[in-house]
């Protein structure tokens, strides 16, 4: 019972997180290919 | 995500120097971020198998019980979240350190994503369980307040200002929005409201496999919230770094221009 | 320190006695809001509980407290719109001044404001709403605590924003979610205080409004000057 519940609440919740951490994860790509090696990483 | 292959356009260190270490790929991985993150995946796996389905339906809310396998680790990457960004404001305001202020924001901006989602979950859960998407319950009313206030947050730290104005008041601003998280946590018990109160107290029966599944939802959302903390975190330095670099190079470009001779370029 | 609080406030109320501003725009807009509220709440539905009422006389406490926050929102935006041209905060830490004094005194003069515009909204919300009034010594009440807390709280959040070009759309965002316990007390007391009706406890949400400009007044002094340090 309810699983139309269930699923849009795990789709959307699941799906957003994964659709954050694709636009962080491009972000890091794009910045870093602007940033020379060095400079990239606060710790090393 | 592979951590050991190194960028193909970044050039190898030489063999003659002995401490030269590895160059920083072109993304935002690392050995932590790769464990980090398998570590999180391989829980939320086990979260789906388990809470989708091995364990049964629960007695009163039926299926719709399976969302609080979402809903309540949410809540955690939220408060955890939150809770870094008060932490990482205090140290800022002592020590004016890059690092504490970047983590502060870098957190903030993910305990954002994860009250968006728990907002969410627990509305469908509502629906089928009390019957409405929402309820003007303290614990409800006080947690949509404070996702607005964390967005204001969000927002105060792409003011235009010198970053050390900004980062401060940010601080400031990061330190009392946790008043908030506070009174979300405790609403339940200062208004006797319709949200129930502690899911986990010992008069409220759970299933030995319902609770397996929230344990395994938990350290699968507090494993992710790490892995984006990390990625977020490096993002919010490369950023900075291209700030940094622009404005050296309007720097250079002023110079020269003022400099016909070009003596004065930058190397 | 009080008497840096005395000159600062004198200062805005100056300032606001030569330009007009509050008087002939924020005023004005209070009012418009109180009679958009009549237009959008069609006024002829009746809610029957107790006693047959209109929508509008329910939900006036409510009304009359928004409307007080969206101009106390203009009038805060102005408060700090007197200081950001040419770098205004900047020098008045330069001149020495207590940010205690400063933050203290901004909040008295935009409290002075506000309280002049509450009294007008008041007369305007009990001809256009037609309400009662059973308890006039706790609306009063209700009214200076509510006050105490929206300049306290408004100044200090306000305060965060200033001197950024997109102040004006910030300041709504940071000020409006730290006062929703504030129009949520004054609402309800409010309520006791119009229609005294059984069951809600008028002078305990008036007392919360205390406690909440007490703890505002406190993270504030700790706060502003921090804030000024180079606004």
């Amino acid at each position: 019972m309810y699983w139309e519940y269930v699923i849009v609440g795990y789709v959307v919740v699941l799906g957003g997180l994964g659709l954050y951490s694709a636009a962080i994860l491009r972000q890091g790509r794009n910045l870093s290919r602007r940033v020379p090696p060095e400079k990239r990483r606060f710790l090393d | 995500m592979t951590t050991t292959n190194s960028s193909p356009t970044a050039p190898k260190p030489s063999d003659d120097d002995p401490l030269a270490k590895p160059l920083a790929p072109a993304h935002t991985g690392s050995a932590l971020t790769f464990r980090l993150g398998l570590a999180a995946a391989i829980f939320m796996g086990a979260m789906l198998v388990f809470g989708l389905v091995i364990s049964g339906p629960e007695i009163n809310q039926r299926d719709s019980a399976r969302l609080l396998y979402i809903h309540l680790p949410s809540v955690a990457a939220t408060y955890l979240g939150f809770l870094v960004t008060l932490v990482g404001s205090v140290i800022y305001l002592r020590t004016k350190s890059l690092f504490w202020d970047m983590l502060a924001g870098a957190s903030a901006e993910i305990g954002v994503v994860f009250c968006a989602g728990l907002l969410f979950s627990g509305a469908v859960w509502g629906k089928p369980t009390w019957g409405v998407y929402w309820q003007w319950d303290p614990r409800l009313t006080s947690t949509a307040v404070m996702f607005v206030m964390y967005l204001g947050y969000l927002a105060l730290r792409r003011m235009d200002l010198p970053p050390d104005v900004r980062s401060r008041r940010a601080a400031i601003l990061g330190i009392a929005s946790f008043a908030n998280v506070i009174v979300v946590h405790y609403s339940v018990q200062w208004w006797r409201g319709l949200h129930q109160g502690r899911t986990l107290g010992v008069d409220t029966q759970i299933d030995g496999l319902m609770l397996f599944s929230l344990f395994l939802g938990l350290v699968a959302f507090v494993l992710t919230f790490a892995w984006l903390l990390v990625h977020r975190f490096r993002v919010a330095w490369l950023s900075h770094q291209v700030e940094e670099l622009g404005l050296a190079r309007a720097l250079a470009e002023r110079r020269a221009e003022t400099d016909p001779t070009g003596r004065g370029r930058t190397p | 320190m009080v008497h840096d609080i005395w000159l600062m406030a004198s200062k805005d109320l100056k300032v606001e006695f030569v330009s007009r501003v509050v008087a002939s725009q924020i005023v004005p807009f209070g009012l418009l809001i109180l009679i958009l509220f009549g237009l959008g709440l069609s006024p002829d539905l009746v809610v029957v509980g107790d006693e047959r009422r209109s929508v509008l006389e329910e939900v006036a406490p409510g009304l009359f407290w928004i409307a007080v926050l969206l101009s106390a929102l203009m009038a805060l935006g102005r408060a700090f719109a007197i200081e950001a041209e040419d770098g205004n905060l900047d020098a008045l830490r330069m001149a020495g001044m207590d940010p205690m004094g400063v933050f203290l005194g901004k909040s008295l003069a935009v409290a002075a404001q506000l309280l002049v515009l509450e009294v007008i909204l008041g007369l305007g919300a009990f001809v256009l709403f037609g309400v009662p009034l059973a308890n006039p010594v706790l609306l009063v009440m209700t009214a200076l605590f509510a006050t105490v807390c929206i300049t306290l709280a408004g100044t200090l959040y306000a305060s965060l924003a200033a001197g950024s070009t997109s102040r004006d759309t910030l300041v709504p965002l940071l000020v409006l979610p730290v006062l929703a316990p504030v129009l949520l007390g004054a609402t309800l007391a409010t309520r006791d205080a119009l229609f005294a009706d059984p069951g809600v406890l008028g002078w305990s949400w008036a007392l919360l409004l205390v406690v909440f400009a007490l703890l505002y007044l406190g993270l504030g002094m700790l706060a502003f000057g921090p804030i000024l340090e180079d606004a």
